[in-house]
């Protein structure tokens, strides 16, 4: 039986750069591998990526396993996990961290189903056990309600770790790590599935992920109308406009900029919510928000169990009033 | 077109969040004063195969794996026009993992037989794990698509748009495979008065894990390889202070002028 060692990241890529959960996971995972007292490895594929190695580095990486095909230029599911497989049949660590992203959600689970091993979803909290040095992953369950910490029998613990819940080191030029190819050895005639097309569905100004400001509507707000009022606060702030999970499905705005556990994971200065009742699942997707400041007609709202400054009432008399007055000390 | 959908009994999960307990003793949750229901995206994915089923024709057999499963939760799905209901119901399969779950429902999909599609919720609203899908494809070796917005199939193709952070990829994938199933799918459809008639009628067959030829080691409890060590209600520690107003136009102006004092702004 092969030996597990190390803590593995999986890198993840888009558009030729590291995403930024990538730079998260070696963060962690060289918190984790230092516990251990082992090394950390990097794990990026692709195409056309030797460049990006160092850059791992810089963020903690001791070694970097790099495969680097024209055939993995797009995530596709088959070869990735073919890829993964092999790759960790070499390194065989005790300890794999992807990332939350639409390609983790995907690679994850059919990656450990395939290892004969188990990955915990969406973890916000990693430790390694001090007694039995075992992987200690902790996760939001039931929308968020609560928080369970799971352990694994089988190696390698693998885990996807939530946007924005751990601190990436600060990169450091001066660090020297090895770097090692691996071939793919994927046939074309392995990818039994077809990318046909790729939609963009870019939305105008900032994007809510990197805003420092969000203002939020939820179904209360009734019309995209009433989301134009809340694109004016937000233009006035610099911020974006986000929403909870109705106003997507009902078409009033772009499904993109959906907040909570099944859409985007923000962590802003201030975050708006307005007419959002505070569902665990919504609150999930916000809840690193350094203040929440909520309006609601319901004094009984859910969020303002999270907020830190409120108003009740009906957002149409109290948004004008607010937006005018912050209009008001802005220019002042 | 035989389609084949899993679906889970799980607590209410738009119950209001105070009716939400913890037992720290056992790490069972309990929801007070709220009936389970069907996994909403479970019921996302029902909708998807009523809508192939309306251009394709064929059978929707439905799958739920648990125990003292209530009928009116279970038969949903068929009042709702599905065609068929298996249980997988003992005490045996429960306290499972992602692991003993997804193996149990894939041999009862090989006992079925004739499946040219398997939808899955893109996760249940208490694991909020995403991972039976995957799961059930990999151990029957067939391909995968998860977070599907839409689906579209001709005769051993299936063309998925599949849900990206910024947009959506469009994937074309062979059939037989499994797609998990997001809310863009589109709100799922009411049941019917005839419905509910004809779901009344239809007996759900019911497999023990001798049925699907799986050892009792291998399911519930006894089958799995995550344990929990520790379930608990993360604390909110939010004290709003609320801006007062004799109208709800002061209480705005009011709002902007604490945040100005608290130099939030
Ligand atoms: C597995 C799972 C994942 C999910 N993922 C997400 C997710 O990622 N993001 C998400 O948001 N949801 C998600 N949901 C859905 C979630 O459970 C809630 O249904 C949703 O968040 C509710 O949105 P809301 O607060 O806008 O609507 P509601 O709960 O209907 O609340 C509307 C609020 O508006 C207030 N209101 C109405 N009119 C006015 C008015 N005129 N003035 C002031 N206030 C008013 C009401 O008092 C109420 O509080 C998920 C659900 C499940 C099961
Ligand atoms: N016990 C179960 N019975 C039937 N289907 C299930 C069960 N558990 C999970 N599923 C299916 O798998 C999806 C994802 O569940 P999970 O992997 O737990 O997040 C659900 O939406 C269901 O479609």
């Amino acid at each position: 039986m092969a030996e597990y060692k190390g803590v593995a990241v999986y890198c993840e890529l888009t558009a030729g750069k590291l995403v930024p959960i990538s730079a998260e996971g070696l963060g962690i995972g060289k918190k984790l591998a230092d516990d251990l007292g082992q090394e950390l490895s990097a794990v990026l594929v692709g195409s056309d990526i030797s460049n990006l190695a160092q850059e791992t580095v810089t963020y903690g990486a001791d070694k970097v396993y790099l495969v680097d095909d024209p055939l993995l230029k797009d995530y596709q599911t088959d070869s990735y996990v073919a890829v993964m497989q092999k790759v960790l049949n070499q390194i065989t660590p005790r300890i794999l961290i992807l990332g939350q992203t639409d390609v983790g959600r995907d690679l994850a689970p059919r990656l450990a189903f395939r290892l004969e091993t188990t990955v915990t979803m969406d973890c916000v909290e990693l430790a390694i056990d001090s007694q039995s040095k075992r992987l200690l992953q902790t996760k939001p369950v039931y929308g968020g309600n609560a928080q369970a910490v799971f352990t694994s029998d089988t190696d390698p613990q693998m885990v996807t770790i939530r946007t924005k819940a751990m601190t990436p080191l600060e990169p450091d030029a001066s660090r020297q790590g090895e770097i090692i190819n691996i071939e793919a050895g994927v046939e074309a005639s392995a990818i039994r599935t077809r990318i046909v097309d790729r939609v963009m569905e870019e939305v105008a100004g900032i994007k809510i992920e990197d805003a420092e400001v969000v203002v939020a509507g939820g179904r209360g707000i009734g019309s995209p109308e009433g989301f134009g009022q809340l694109e004016e606060l937000a233009k006035l702030l610099k911020g974006a406009v986000g929403a909870s999970r109705p106003p997507c499905d009902n078409g009033w705005v772009p499904d993109t900029v959906q907040i909570g556990l099944t859409g985007k994971i923000i962590a802003p200065e201030i975050y708006i919510a307005v007419a959002i009742s505070g569902s665990s699942q919504h609150l999930s997707g916000c809840s690193g928000s350094k203040n929440i400041i909520a309006i609601n007609k319901d004094a009984e709202a859910n969020i303002f169990r999270q907020a830190r400054f409120g108003a009740v009432g009906d957002w149409k008399k109290v948004l004008p009033a607010f937006t005018e007055k912050i209009k008001e000390l802005l220019a002042a | 077109m035989n389609i084949i959908v899993c679906i889970k009994q799980v607590i209410d999960p738009e119950a209001p969040p105070s009716s939400f307990r913890i037992d720290a003793a056992t790490n069972k949750v309990m929801m007070q004063g709220a009936p389970p229901v069907i996994d909403p995206y479970g019921e996302y994915a029902v909708e998807a195969s009523l809508k192939i089923k309306a251009t394709q024709g064929g059978k929707i057999t439905t799958i739920s794996l648990g125990d003292n499963l209530l009928r009116e939760v279970v038969k949903k799905p068929l009042a709702m026009g599905a065609d068929e209901l298996v249980l997988l119901e003992d005490e045996v399969y429960i306290g499972g993992d992602s692991w003993s779950t997804a193996y149990a429902l894939a041999m009862a999909i090989k006992k079925v037989g004739e499946y040219d599609l398997i939808l899955c919720g893109r996760e249940a609203s208490d694991t909020n794990a995403g991972q039976t899908g995957p799961g059930i494809s990999e151990i029957l070796g067939v391909p995968c698509v998860t977070l599907a917005r839409k689906i579209d199939v001709t005769d051993s193709t299936a063309r998925v748009e599949r849900v990206t952070a910024d947009g959506y990829e469009v994937i074309d994938v062979p059939l037989p495979s499994v797609i998990t199933v997001s809310n863009e799918i589109g709100e799922p459809r009411y049941p019917t008065i005839k419905g509910i008639m004809t779901a009344k009628k239809i007996e759900p067959v019911i497999w023990k894990p001798s049925d699907i030829g799986v050892e009792p080691f291998h399911v519930g409890d006894a089958g799995q390889r995550t344990r929990i060590a520790r379930l608990y209600q993360p604390i909110l520690e939010g004290e709003c202070e609320f801006a007062e107003g004799e109208s709800p136009e002061e209480a705005g102006a009011n709002l902007a002028l604490k945040l100005r004092e608290a130099k939030v702004l």
